[in-house]
């Protein structure tokens, strides 16, 4: 599969009274045409921050993309000017975001909010745009879809509202779509709906996704590669399987075994991940994870370890990978 | 397995065989409608939000009852007016022989020394203006239980340390801690007044995964350690089947299954517990490859103008003609297990 999007050490700070957060801290990933990529991490891990870098939508100030590249189809979106980028915003990379209730504008129609991608990107009249957002609400599965366009968001049910998302993101037929958190305010049935809707869509159209969440289950469940992210670093990638069955890296151990598991026995108690995230104004050198890491030596806070091969298709950044299991037998 | 013993088994429970079967709260026939009034100066009545809609369950001494289902279930209505922070429409709370909507303010008001609740969003339930120990405190003054600050102190430190927070925190504002610190001191203010049942209100919900571990083992640590009841309120399963010894499921202010939290989630009966188990994505890709991925039509409808009959058969797999009109019993399918459906 060719490489339709590719990030090459981004860094986006914000400049800040507190100092400078290094909200995302030289990350380096690949999304290939038709795959779905995950980005994992709790929050403030920079998932969100380095999404919105790819479209340039970090206000100024006070954030600002630093370094790095973001190679888009063969084009450098970090270079663009603002009118260059706004072509491609919408229209070759559409966006899901997390709220639908904010996300909407409470004061525009349906129809004007659906249109207004159409217009601007195909120039077409607003009769057409109303056909063809039509034609997208019946897709994206609303009942009723005439009397919809109508509406505004306060109309609609939460799950509504981002099928309405799910029919802009996709209205010019993107080569990528970024969903950031798309179903984390949902509940879990209209999480499912959303969700199988989503995959099928961009399977249809053939797109590439970038799903950004903190659920480990809707990682499982739809992403073909992930990458776990910790205090703007991506501290491991690989295939889902490489992920969920061979973690290779301390917080994606302790992650995955902090959760509570619906497919295993019940636990006496819950494995924690103890402590808390560090704080990014504060970054040194050294590894990032190491104040709440169990297999921390003398090495993890001279240098930040780099994202090295573990397998072909599994990279992991820290000195003891390859050795965890091990480790963790001699811990129990 | 017997009720009596199923929260034994599970987990390093210290609660006694003996206490076990005593039941502590009985909840009867709960009814809770939401008048929707028209008109500025005398409003007039012309709608009911169904919240609650007739439900029945009891929590035994030293047990977890979760309460489980999506938003507008009605599951924190249940919460609240057990709490007796809603006027319950119709039904019975009974905690420890008396009916809680029958008692006046003055014996309402020692009783809720002994009912606790931690909500959902740390972040708005702990007053910004006010010091941590100030907040941990406030309960522990209102009540007349410590009337001396030095000593209401040295119980506010304990407190903070009880629930793994430093207690120099005690001079910090809200504003200056995480959220799974602010969840922490919601805990250390809820068991200031020793309480004996504490409601969980999404307790864990809004917490990042590696810090709701955290809380969870928290909340465990204390109910073993002070032999306390919860009624825990979520809509993650996961948590639910961890945490719970009897899960009640909800959807549209009716209790739809119940049963002991295994049998519940290894042999769901009510179709809506299977679609919303269905539902719940897996952290593990091998397993979800093999899994059908069946999906719930539909959305919840308004609890305005709930459906007639079984709530639930707009959207079932399983519904016949009836179900449109018969509302289904509540009834006991095997010991312990109760499902509201006429066609399992």
């Amino acid at each position: 599969m060719a490489t339709l999007l590719e990030i090459e050490n981004l860094k986006t700070q914000f400049f800040t009274s507190a100092g400078t957060v290094r909200a995302v801290d030289g990350i380096t990933y690949t999304v290939d045409e038709g795959e779905t990529v995950a980005l994992v991490g709790e929050s403030g891990c920079g998932k969100s921050v380095s999404a919105l870098s790819i479209l340039r939508l970090i206000p100024w100030p006070p954030g600002k993309i630093v370094e790095g590249r973001i190679t888009f189809d063969g084009v450098d979106l970090a270079t663009l000017s603002e009118e260059e980028i706004r072509q491609i915003r919408g229209r070759d990379i559409g966006i899901v975001f997390q709220e639908p209730m904010t996300s909407l504008n409470p004061v525009l129609s349906i129809n004007e909010q659906l249109s207004e991608t159409l217009i601007t990107h195909f120039g077409i009249t607003k009769q057409e745009a109303r056909a063809k957002a039509l034609s997208l609400l019946e897709m994206v599965g609303i009942s009723d879809p005439d009397r919809r366009l109508d509406q505004y968001p306060h109309h609609l049910s939460g799950g509504m509202r981002q099928r309405v998302m799910v029919a802009m993101a996709l209205s010019c037929e993107p080569k990528l779509i970024i969903a950031d958190e798309p179903t984390t305010a949902l509940d879990v049935t209209i999480q499912a709906q959303i969700l199988e809707l989503m995959k099928e869509l961009t399977n249809r159209l053939g797109a590439s996704m970038i799903i950004i969440t903190h659920n480990l289950g809707v990682v499982a469940r739809y992403a073909d590669r992930v990458n776990v992210m910790y205090a703007g670093k991506i501290i491991e990638s690989g295939t889902a399987k490489d992920i969920y069955h061979n973690p290779q890296h301390p917080y994606t151990l302790a992650l995955l075994n902090s959760i509570p598991r619906m497919d295993q026995p019940r636990k006496d108690k819950l494995d924690p991940v103890e402590g808390q995230p560090p704080d990014l104004t504060q970054l040194d050198d050294g590894c990032s994870f190491r104040p709440r890491c169990r297999f921390v030596q003398e090495g993890c806070a001279k240098s930040f370890p780099d994202l090295e091969n573990v397998s072909e298709s599994h990279f992991a950044a820290c000195f003891e990978k390859g050795n965890l299991v091990e480790k963790t037998k001699v811990d129990s | 397995m017997s009720p009596e013993n199923g929260a034994v088994t599970e987990g390093n429970t210290q609660v006694t065989k003996a206490k076990l079967g005593e039941v502590l709260v009985d909840v009867k026939d709960l009814k809770m409608y939401f008048p929707i009034t028209e008109g500025v100066v005398i409003g007039r009545v012309v709608a009911e939000v169904k919240a609650v809609d007739g439900i029945s369950f009891h929590i035994n001494k030293g047990e977890t009852l979760g309460l489980v289902g999506e938003s507008g279930c009605g599951k924190t209505t249940t919460g609240r007016c057990i709490l007796q922070l809603e006027k319950a429409t119709a039904g019975e709370i009974i905690y420890e022989g008396r009916d809680l909507t029958k008692l006046p303010q003055k014996e309402m008001n020692v009783v809720r020394e002994k009912i606790q609740v931690i909500f959902q969003d740390p972040f708005s339930s702990l007053n910004p203006r006010m010091k941590i120990g100030d907040i941990i405190g406030e309960p522990i003054k209102v009540h007349g239980i410590i009337p001396d600050p030095k000593e209401r102190q040295k119980r506010v430190r304990e407190l903070l340390m009880l629930c793994g927070l430093n207690p120099k925190f005690e001079d910090r504002y809200p504003h200056e801690m995480s959220g799974g610190q602010r969840q922490r001191v919601g805990v250390a203010r809820a068991l200031a007044l020793n309480p004996e049942f504490i409601i969980c209100d999404e307790a864990v919900s809004a917490l990042d995964v590696s810090i709701q571990a955290q809380v969870i083992n928290l909340l465990e640590d204390l109910r073993d350690e002070f032999e306390l009841t919860y009624l825990f309120i979520s809509h993650d399963l996961s948590v639910i089947r961890h945490i719970c010894h009897r899960v009640a499921v909800m959807y549209l202010g009716h209790i739809v299954e119940l049963a002991e939290c295994d049998e519940l989630y290894d042999n769901p009966l009510h179709p809506y517990t299977r679609a919303l188990l269905a539902a719940v994505p897996i952290p593990d890709p091998t397993l979800e490859a093999e899994r059908a991925h069946e999906v719930v039509k539909g959305e919840v409808p308004s609890p305005i103008n709930p459906p007639s009959g079984c709530v639930f058969h707009p959207r079932c797999t399983l519904a016949v003609d009836s179900c449109s009109k018969d509302v289904p019993e509540f009834r006991e399918i095997k010991p312990g297990h109760w499902v509201a459906c006429s066609e399992v």
